[in-house]
């Protein structure tokens, strides 16, 4: 045998191992969003999919998503170019790279344990807010709400994104912002006309993936509400091993729409990506 | 990375400079600097300081240590934290095996595979772990004696930490010139694996070793595949925990928080030697 065929059977552990433990599974899913428990085509899982209460948990999912990763994308992006910046004391940024990425990866079940500690009917904080006068949980609030899940997401997701964006931010040379003062531009004309476009593609790209991972988040509201908010990854986890009806054709077909959701969310940052870069040209 | 950070401190110098005629619109915008990292700090602080508190609650107005010596000294507790730990080793060793030739050979002799290796380890950002999940026990409810064993856990976490074990390797590859290092030992007659294991791995060490600690952070905290197929690591049992006793479950959080902490810091050190940054990873 030739030296790179040798070389091509070397990479086949890694193929055959994908294949088998994260390509055929997905494919899986997909066979099982379309047959029926005696194993013949359908589409009757999917078009469960547009049951009110399953179309009700995928449009929450989506805006809690959408809302932490917009959020969280700005806060981020504020927090890395505050810590980039000339002028403040050097440790900063070695602080915030680790404590960021303590907190992008601090998620989950002891996430939802510190909220609950934070922000639960007897948390610290609000207890603090109820001795001001300002007694939330009587306004409706509720840390397994949209508001307090959101709130709880964004710990991990602003600190994430200081994590993805700040190579970008380094990227951004002083030498044009000194060009552009020398021009006469203000601050806000710099920032609009040259540094926002040269870190808009990592931009997006940043958030479609905090996207993607308050999207697919389960221990976290899991933990939070003890399984009581109506979110997608939640659904499917009764689905697969609730107490009361195991329905498996529902999980994967629930499991298929998440993927179809992320594949959107990546379609719409391609075709944001190629405007963005005929805007720039 | 050496050339990055003096590039960094050019800029510092420059910044510095070039502050000095009357700059107050530069002043007032580092006002807004400090309050966006003051906010950062309260809101990644606050929820700590109050678990904190919680779990060194004894009884009314009492702090003390005893809801921390009560989880350890729970046989679930150590059961569970075997588990996970030997996962996150499981999980490591077997991503480094099956990573570390895969990615030199795609770096040094198959370029024409790098964008579909590339395209399968972001995958698992479009397979949401619940659907992983799914899809695994939809396939592999045939197979009971890998269903029903814990060795499933680590195979689905090596796809878990895929994305970063690949990124870090990547980056580890492409830091080092390792044509010039392949040519060098081939032209002393070093086969591919003698290269790979004499040459490239003392120079990807740090990739390694930050890639490894990610590794072990994610699995210790994985909760999704777990809790679904039904066993019971670190991070099930601290949900349990949490159904019923919120002050036990507060200490538990704190002793996570920790744990991450310490495989953050390992990267840390490791990559300010270095210098990559791959503290990214998502437990969620």
């Amino acid at each position: 045998m030739n030296r790179q065929a040798i070389r091509w059977l070397g990479t086949v552990p890694f193929f055959a191992y994908t294949a088998i433990f994260l390509l055929i599974p997905t494919g899986e899913i997909i066979v099982q969003a379309f047959r029926n428990p005696s194993g013949r085509f359908t589409f009757a899982n999917v078009r469960g999919l547009f049951d009110a209460q399953i179309l009700d948990a995928f449009e929450t999912t989506i805006k809690i998503s959408l809302i932490t990763a917009v959020l969280g994308g700005v806060l981020g992006l504020l927090v890395a170019q505050s810590a980039l910046r000339d002028g403040g004391p050097l440790w900063i940024r070695p602080v915030l790279t680790t404590f960021a990425g303590v907190a992008s990866n601090f998620a989950g079940i002891p996430l939802a344990f510190a909220f609950i500690a934070t922000l639960g009917s007897t948390g610290i904080v609000t207890q603090l807010l109820n001795s001001l006068g300002l007694h939330v949980y009587s306004h409706g609030f509720t840390i397994y709400g949209m508001v307090g899940l959101s709130l709880t997401y964004l710990y991990f997701q602003f600190p994430l994104m200081v994590l993805i964006i700040s190579p970008a931010l380094e990227g951004i040379r002083p030498q044009w912002r000194e060009a552009a003062v020398n021009a006469g531009a203000t601050s806000g004309q710099y920032w609009r006309l040259v540094g926002l476009p040269a870190v808009l593609p990592s931009l997006l790209g940043a958030m479609v993936l905090l996207f993607g991972n308050a999207f697919s988040a389960y221990a976290t509201p899991y933990a939070l509400s003890s399984g009581y908010i109506n979110i997608v990854p939640v659904l499917i986890g009764e689905a697969v091993n609730g107490d009361l009806a195991a329905n498996p054709q529902l999980g994967a077909s629930l499991a298929f729409g998440m993927i179809v959701v992320i594949a959107a969310a990546i379609a719409v940052y391609a075709i944001l990506q190629r405007r963005a870069a005929r805007w720039l040209r | 990375m050496a050339a990055l950070r003096t590039a960094t401190r050019k800029r510092t110098g420059t910044g510095t400079g070039a502050r000095r005629p009357g700059r107050t619109g530069r002043r007032r915008r580092s006002g807004w600097s400090w309050f966006w990292l003051g906010f950062a700090a309260v809101y990644l602080l606050v929820p700590l300081y109050s678990t904190l508190e919680f779990s060194l609650q004894t009884g009314a107005h009492r702090y003390g240590l005893s809801w921390y010596g009560y989880i350890l000294h729970q046989p679930a507790f150590r059961q569970s934290f075997a588990l996970s730990l030997r996962l996150a080793l499981e999980t490591v060793v077997i991503s480094l095996v099956l990573m570390i030739p895969t990615v030199y050979l795609v770096h040094a002799w198959l370029p024409r595979l790098r964008p579909l290796m590339e395209f399968i380890c972001t995958l698992p950002f479009v397979v949401p772990p619940i659907a992983l999940a799914v899809g695994m026990i939809g396939l592999f409810q045939g197979v009971p004696w890998l269903i029903s064993s814990t060795q499933i856990l680590s195979f689905a976490y090596v796809i878990q930490a895929l994305p970063f074990t690949y990124r870090s390797l990547d980056a580890g590859m492409l830091s080092i010139d390792i044509r010039t290092l392949n040519d060098a030992a081939q032209s002393v007659g070093a086969s591919w694996r003698q290269t790979l294991w004499s040459v490239i791995l003392p120079n990807l060490r740090s990739a390694i070793l930050s890639s490894a600690f990610l590794t072990i952070a994610i699995v210790l905290g994985e909760f999704t595949i777990s809790s679904l197929l039904l066993f019971n690591t670190f991070a099930v049992y601290m949900q349990q925990i949490g159904n019923s006793q919120a002050y036990a479950a507060a200490a538990l959080a704190i002793l996570s928080f920790f744990l991450t902490w310490l495989a953050m810091l390992g990267i840390f050190f490791i990559s300010r030697r270095v210098g990559y940054r791959s503290a990214v990873g998502m437990t969620r």
